[in-house]
């Protein structure tokens, strides 16, 4: 757990549920996730492709697709409820309190507007701001997130920009009214490797700088470990481990997790082989009874076949899985694990 | 032998994957398909049937009155006749019988220009593919001038420059053929496109390469290989084609510019019945012109269904 | 962006060369341009001395030549048919087709652009599932039939509008405008429904389906995500995104509205070139299908141009080639 504080956090997200209803029935996404974020935290979210983890960012910032939608849970924001607001209110948030960067900046900004207008246009949705001084401020962002001659890039137009570039174009538009929070899903993946951390470093700073708080989902364990304050590793629609990123990358609780781990390779230590996980994450439609990692588990008892495994204490962090329930029946004890 | 044998065992293998395909699925569960395709199957029934079905031969001049002559349809007016439900027109023919008959000729011409297309189509896109540049780029530069033609218009100019070949009398006798012939060279671009495209991606292929080394035509290799993979997409243009045929017949005709009035299309039969139509008589026109809007929507919805089922990208 | 234009303007030329011909080898080799100057018992050695006096003995690229510069002039020979210039003919009656397709383009326009963007932007609402499929039905209806029932109704049965003719028309130098009297106007009103139903259907089904497509793209998401106003999302962002596609189909829709016009105006006995060219080709007049088909190729090849002129106002990507260098120092 993060030590206990005088301030409330600045995110809460308490049983969330995210469903899809399709014609062979409804699949659950996203299943009774929990997680705070501290103001100016950065919360890195990781897991495959398919764990629920951009599907947790969009029901944050209220743009989940149809048909999905959030079945049960609550999402709070600086105290204040905002699964449930109303579109309208809802639009007031967005960009305002909690910003948003997604994956791909080639096609994040519209290519038919300058990026200057497109900056004007949500700081003047947000801010009272008159145009000359909506500009002066989108100069200034620009000029804030690295871009080599502001004042004539600002009026190019996306396709006129790198890759690096536009991300960071989006960085810029997603700080614009001064959000509290930023969703960045995947900010780099779709990048080249040597702009990844260029990008990561920006996206660090500005938000030490401006004391945002991130919620950073990312696939890449390594941006993680760079990045993040805590970590929470999903799988299967559920938050597997969460804790902070030093015990969760050193000491991982969850067999998934040391998995994980273990398929990073690193420098200065030698492997024989990086491991990797067997097997693949399971269809939503075939998630099985139980801990949903049991069948690709080493450490599977027969417990984990029956009972679905909560959250539970695990040194420095908390862990669903029945290797750290105190004086559990039917798991093997956590001290395989460590062994392991 | 062998080739017979293949030939079979691969229709064989399409029907096989055709009833278990999702093309199958999606027909059945599309409620307004099947009943499009009813339809569809319903008037081309009819109309080939016409003359064992129709009540009266309507063009034949011995057996009309004139005192049957501009009858109302039965439904609406009780001076209608129940020998002609569907009233009659200012010569006493059954309007019934004509739109039967009509639809017949509606449906040949359709039916055949389309086929006069695609084999043009085809053929040129054979032709443009394979041997590409100069060739190719006269074709295409073809198609491209007569793209930004009208089809309606490229048929007109044919049939006028045909009436400037041939005398008025000589006109009339081979109109149908003209017909067929301005409507199919009006819309066989888009078949030469559709194949030349996938010519160009399969003369690639080694297996190309391959068949001119061992002293195989590759012509016969490719169309071979090319055919079979253009069968969807020229299947859905030659659906959408057939209302556009459809049309553009009934249009023709209607301008006074397609089938001769002794042997009516539907089109024809809206141009007769619409001189009439300033006097009241609507039926003449209005029954021909619901027959027509039937038939070419019932094609036009099998022709939407087709390819977004033959398509699963475009949905 | 010069160097494009260039190239366009260069295929546009092409493009007239090659209907040029077509027009060329129907003035020359299938009609004989003697037959319209001389009467039938001409005897052949007179018409042998016409022919050589007007050079139809010369050689075909001469001919060729020649036709084109008259062409370029304005000249096109006299009818068959009314032994009157073919250019007269065609300009006394330019200015009808001119006013339908025109009213009949922004019939289609203010109408069918915003249907579509209704039923793209509620792709589920019952309004929007009704609108489709009566759109697809316009489409299915062909043109002479939808002018027909419109006659039915509303002039035969409610008598409100005329069913023929232009009204009352004024003229402005060689212009006839009915645009300026009231019976002018009335009398246009069922021919442009006529002419611009089919265009309606195919823009509102054309800006349905690009709007559809826009508004699953990632900048339309990223655009929520910055909590802009949905109606800078839906007209600001999403509508500018589907102009591309639909500044192309109007624009070749503009030339067919043109051929359609010679449909409607048959129906209507609307006294414009459609109907001239339908005459022509029954009575196989050939300089008047050459005059008009030379015309109806100038302007396609104009409205292709003013389309790509567009397409650089609405997508600076095009632009871009040579801005991005500019600016990329």
């Amino acid at each position: 757990m993060t030590p206990p504080t005088n301030y409330p956090p600045l995110l809460e997200v308490k049983s969330l549920r995210v469903e899809f209803p399709t014609r062979r029935g409804t699949l659950v996404a996203v299943d009774d996730v929990s997680f705070d974020i501290a103001p100016g935290e950065v919360l890195g979210v990781v897991g495959e492709s398919g764990a629920g983890k951009s599907l947790t960012g969009n029901a944050i910032i209220g743009l989940l697709e149809p048909p999905g939608r959030i079945a049960s849970g609550e999402i709070r924001l600086e105290g204040r409820r905002i699964d449930n607001l109303p579109y309208e209110e809802m639009r007031r948030v967005r960009g305002a309190r909690i910003g948003a960067i997604f994956q791909d900046p080639l096609t994040s900004l519209n290519p038919l507007y300058s990026v200057g207008r497109q900056l004007v246009e949500t700081i003047q949705t947000h801010l009272p701001l008159s145009a000359g001084e909506a500009r002066k401020r989108a100069l200034d962002l620009l000029k804030e997130v690295g871009i080599p001659g502001a004042e004539h890039r600002i009026d190019h137009y996306p396709h006129q920009f790198s890759g690096g570039m536009r991300q960071r174009v989006v960085i810029a538009l997603a700080l614009c009214a001064g959000p509290r929070l930023i969703v960045a899903d995947e900010p780099t993946t779709a990048l080249d490797v040597s702009i990844q951390a260029q990008i990561i470093a920006l996206i660090k700073k500005l938000c030490r700088e401006h004391a945002t708080a991130v919620m950073l989902v990312t696939h890449d364990m390594g941006v993680i470990a760079e990045t993040a304050d805590r970590v929470a590793v999903m799988y299967a629609g559920r938050i597997a481990e969460i804790g902070p990123v030093r015990d969760v990358v050193k000491d991982a609780k969850h067999p998934y997790t040391k998995g994980l781990m273990g398929s990073i390779p690193s420098l200065g230590v030698r492997h024989d082989r990086l491991t990797q996980i067997d097997g693949t994450m399971p269809r939503l439609t075939e998630i099985p009874t139980g801990c949903a990692f049991n069948p690709r588990c080493d450490f599977r008892g027969s417990r984990c076949l029956g009972e679905r495994p909560e959250l539970m204490s695990a040194g420095a962090s908390r862990a669903a899985c029945w290797l750290h329930d105190r004086g559990g029946v039917g798991a093997p004890a956590a001290k395989d694990l460590a062994d392991a | 032998m062998a080739d017979h044998s293949a030939d079979r065992s691969a229709l064989g293998d399409w029907l096989h994957r055709a009833a278990d395909s999702d093309i199958w699925w999606s027909f059945k569960s599309s409620s307004l398909t099947v009943v499009a395709a009813a339809a569809t199957l319903f008037i081309v029934v009819v109309a080939f049937l016409s003359p064992v079905l129709a009540p009266h031969t309507p063009f034949d001049p011995a057996t009309l009155s004139l005192s049957d002559g501009l009858k109302p349809p039965v439904l609406v007016s009780d001076d209608g006749d129940w020998s002609f439900p569907l009233g009659t027109d200012d010569q006493g023919r059954d309007v019934l019988s004509s739109i039967m008959y009509g639809t017949r000729l509606s449906l040949e011409v359709g039916f055949a220009s389309v086929v006069v297309a695609m084999l043009i189509g085809i053929t040129l896109g054979l032709v443009s593919g394979y041997f590409g540049s100069a060739v190719d780029a006269v074709i295409m530069r073809i198609a491209d001038v007569q793209l930004t033609f009208p089809a309606i218009l490229v048929a007109l100019l044919i049939d006028g420059v045909v009436r400037g070949l041939i005398s008025v009398q000589r006109h009339d006798e081979v109109a149908i053929f003209v017909i067929v012939g301005a409507i199919g060279l009006s819309f066989w671009v888009q078949y030469a496109r559709t194949v030349r495209g996938s010519v160009m991606v399969e003369k690639g292929k080694e297996y190309v390469q391959a068949a001119r080394v061992i002293g195989l035509s590759p012509v016969l290799i490719m169309v071979r290989h090319v055919l079979p993979n253009v069968t969807g997409p020229v299947l859905v243009i030659a659906t959408i084609n057939l209302g556009l045929a459809i049309i553009t017949e009934a249009t023709l005709s209607f301008l006074g510019v397609g089938l001769p009035s002794t042997e009516p299309s539907l089109g024809t039969l809206i141009r007769i019945g619409n001189e009439l139509l300033q006097s009241g008589e609507w039926w003449i026109t209005v029954f021909p012109g619901i027959t027509l809007a039937a038939l070419v929507l019932a094609v036009n919805l099998l022709g939407d269904w087709l390819r977004d089922a033959l398509n699963p990208k475009l949905r | 962006m010069l160097a494009f234009i260039l190239r366009r303007l260069a295929q546009s030329i092409a493009v007239l060369l090659t209907v040029g011909l077509v027009a060329f080898f129907l003035f020359r080799y299938v009609g004989d341009p003697i037959n319209g100057m001389v009467g039938q018992d001409t005897p052949a050695q007179e018409r042998e001395e016409l022919r050589t006096k007007l050079g139809l003995n010369d050689p075909a690229p001469i001919q060729f030549f020649r036709f084109i510069t008259n062409a370029a002039e304005g000249n096109f020979g006299l009818s068959y048919r009314t032994s009157e210039p073919v250019s007269r003919l065609i300009l006394e009656r330019l200015p009808a087709t001119l006013e339908l397709s025109f009213c009949a383009a922004v019939f289609a326009l203010c109408i069918g652009v915003p249907m579509g963007v209704y039923t793209g932007l509620h792709p589920r609402h019952w309004t929007s599932r009704a609108l489709q499929a009566i759109s697809l039905i316009g489409i299915s209806l062909p043109t002479f039939l939808i002018g027909i029932l419109l006659i039915l109704l509303f002039s035969v049965i409610l008598h409100w509008l005329p069913s023929f003719g232009r009204g009352d028309t004024v003229q402005i130098g060689w212009w006839t405008t009915g645009l300026l009297t009231w019976s002018g106007i009335k009398a246009l009103i069922l021919p442009s429904i006529t002419l611009g139903l089919f265009q309606l259907t195919l823009l509102m089904r054309l800006v349905r389906s690009e709007m559809l497509e826009v508004m699953r793209t990632d900048y339309i998401k990223f655009a929520r995500a910055r909590g802009l106003t949905n109606r800078a999302i839906n007209f600001g962002h999403a509508l500018k995104n589907t102009l591309v596609p639909v500044i192309t189909v109007t624009g070749l829709q503009l030339g067919s509205l043109i051929a359609f016009a010679i449909v409607t105006e048959t129906v209507f006995a609307w006294p414009g070139v459609g109907q001239l060219f339908i005459q022509s080709v029954q009575f196989a007049d050939i300089p008047v299908m050459a005059a008009y088909l030379m015309m109806i190729g100038l302007l396609f090849v104009l409205i292709n141009l003013t389309v790509d002129l567009l397409y650089f106002a609405v997508d600076p990507r095009l632009r871009g080639a040579g801005l991005a260098r500019a600016g990329g120092h």
